[in-house]
């Protein structure tokens, strides 16, 4: 049996989980700092990929990326990189469609955090870098955590926007989720139902997980 | 060691203007909640930012909107108890005292030093590796006042240090606290809506309604001489009447009409520019038998209309029989030990219903403007 598949799930998924992890976490620090009317219109963009379908997201990333695209094209041009079709391609899509579910649990995280702490912490002297990193992010750790589970849950079963913008070839930028519908559609059940299997296990493991943080919280 | 302070700062329709200068002594500012204490404090803290004003402590600006002054919360020295202390819940005992030591560059062996010293003061010698929510209400108090004096800070300021705590462990800490504040001798603001609390910490106090300060007393003049309605209020005085000078007799100007009560006082000193009313202790009334003499002047006859039985104290609430109809400040509130009471109901008719008289010292008469 060939594990390309599943390698390349776990590699798009482990990277794109890193990437959204901060930039989820910043992006919620700073949206929560925001007046109304900018936090609003934020909110509502970097929510958006969550509730569009992902065959919309993966449009959008096409009409950037593109090889004929203005950043396809310059990318190719300047460094010979093809942006799409590629198995980084995947990592693109994971993002897109998994940042919104960190960014929302990070916020939510954040803003049940008692800023009296961070009070207390300015007025006996800590910069502002170590109660992010000492104090705020550990009291929110565990909200923190169960985002990032769910974001990598969510980035390792992409499927729409990753097969627009990576497509499926074999050895190159097969996931698990673009493999289990190749194989079906082209009549292979029993290998596909094995993937089915694997990727169940995956996500059982992912769930328990989360299941395990949130009652530590309590 | 001084401060001083003289900011404004707008939050949507509160407006915060506050006016005072506290020496090396433990200063007070009373008020109820939402008046702009805590907000006082923070932007002392330099958590907050006044929209004008300034802040200078030890003759230096920690904040002055025309100088463009406005040094960090990091930079500024002055220690800020929290209303729920605020211990970092990720760290030990020991680290929470330490953070503020490494945060000033300390080496690790002086900070842990120092910390362990101050650990041994605040009895929490071997809580060092507790969690906070793993400590007492008394025992968190300390470790927060631990982690604020290790620091060395100029100003210590306590925001409603009790209100976390109750009963007898609130008299405790309180006594503990007392002993720190004499101790450590700094210039302290203690923050309060419990008149108790700033009449037996502080020396000095001044009031805050809405966002605004009052001129800062001692506080034995502030509770014997209330000057304003609100300070009397929160001095915890219950009893007041609309008023005005009462005229005719002779210039000495020292009678006022409570206009809630109908009735004419004789008070102790002369009625401010001003008078708006007057405002009576329950304490102060005096019970007086049908068979004694009647004074000339501050009585009242008046119907008892409900009995309260407390603890150790009778309340009884009457109705002056000179009120207007339509007055809703009319009902007094008169308080007494219980033995008072029932010395005097044992010779007079006084269940509800019943007629008495009640009379009060010139003295007791609080003018109010």
């Amino acid at each position: 049996m060939d594990w390309y598949p599943l390698y390349n799930s776990l590699r798009i998924a482990l990277i794109a989980g890193v990437v959204v992890f901060f930039t989820g976490i910043f992006a919620a620090y700073y949206v929560a700092k925001l007046n109304r009317v900018a936090k609003g219109i934020l909110d509502v963009v970097l929510t958006l990929p969550m509730v569009l379908p992902p065959t919309v997201a993966g449009y959008f990333l096409l009409l950037v990326l593109g090889t004929k695209r203005p950043v396809g094209a310059w990318f190719l041009e300047r460094f010979g990189v093809k942006l799409v079709m590629n198995w980084y391609s995947g990592v693109f899509a994971a993002v897109v469609v998994a940042f919104p579910l960190m960014y929302r649990t990070a916020r939510g995280a954040f803003e049940s955090f008692d800023e009296t702490l961070s009070y207390a912490g300015q007025t006996l002297g800590l910069s502002g870098t170590y109660i992010f990193w000492r104090i705020r992010m550990p009291y929110c750790r565990q909200g923190i955590l169960a985002g990032a589970v769910l974001a990598f849950a969510r980035a390792l079963g992409e499927y729409g926007a990753t097969t627009m913008v990576a497509g499926y070839t074999p050895g190159k930028t097969a996931t698990i989720s673009t493999t289990v519908y190749h194989l079906w559609r082209t009549g292979n059940e029993a290998l596909a139902f094995w993937w089915v299997m694997v990727n169940m296990a995956i996500s059982a493991v992912v769930l328990l997980t989360v299941n395990m943080l949130e009652r530590k919280k309590k | 060691m001084s401060l001083f302070v003289d900011i404004e700062k707008k939050l949507g329709d509160f407006h915060l203007s506050t006016c005072f200068e506290a020496g090396n002594e433990v200063m007070g500012i009373l008020g109820a909640s939402g008046c702009g204490k805590s907000l006082t404090l923070k932007c002392i803290a330099g958590i907050e930012k006044p929209d004008r004003g300034r802040i200078k402590l030890d003759g230096v600006p920690l904040f002055d909107s025309d100088l463009g002054v406005d040094v960090p919360p990091q930079k500024r020295r002055v220690g800020l108890l929290f209303q729920n202390y605020a211990l970092f819940p990720n760290m030990t005992v020991e680290g929470n005292i330490m953070a503020g030591l490494k945060a000033a560059g300390k080496a690790r062996r002086e900070a842990k030093a120092l910390a362990a010293r101050i650990m041994e003061r605040f009895y929490l010698t071997g809580l060092e590796s507790r969690r906070p929510c793993q400590l007492s209400g008394g025992q968190q108090q300390r470790v927060a006042l631990a982690r604020i004096l290790v620091t060395n800070p100029k100003l210590l300021m306590l925001d409603e240090p009790f209100s976390a705590l109750d009963g007898y462990l609130r008299w405790k800490v309180e006594l503990e606290l007392m002993d720190v504040l004499s101790e450590f001798g700094l210039t302290t603001l203690f923050v309060s809506h419990s008149r108790d609390e700033i009449y037996r910490l502080c020396s000095r106090a001044c009031v805050m309604t809405e966002g605004v300060s009052t001129a800062v007393v001692p506080v034995k003049t502030m509770f014997r001489e209330p000057q304003t309605l609100a300070a009397c209020q929160l001095s915890g005085c219950k009893n007041y009447s609309s008023a005005e000078p009462f005229g005719g007799d002779g210039g000495t100007g020292t009678r006022v009409f409570a206009r809630d009560w109908g009735t004419v006082f004789a008070c102790g000193r002369q009625a401010p520019k001003g008078l708006r009313c007057i405002g009576v202790r329950s304490h102060a009334f005096r019970f007086l038998s049908w068979d004694e003499p009647s004074p000339d002047t501050n009585v009242m006859e008046c119907r008892v209309e409900r009995l309260v039985e407390d603890v150790f104290h009778m309340v009884v609430m009457v109705l002056p029989a000179g009120a207007p109809a339509d007055s809703p400040d009319a009902r007094i509130r008169l308080e007494m030990p219980k033995e008072t009471w029932f010395a005097y109901a044992d010779k007079n008719p006084c269940g509800e219903g019943d007629r008495i008289r009640v009379g009060v010292e010139p003295e007791d008469i609080l003018l109010l403007t």
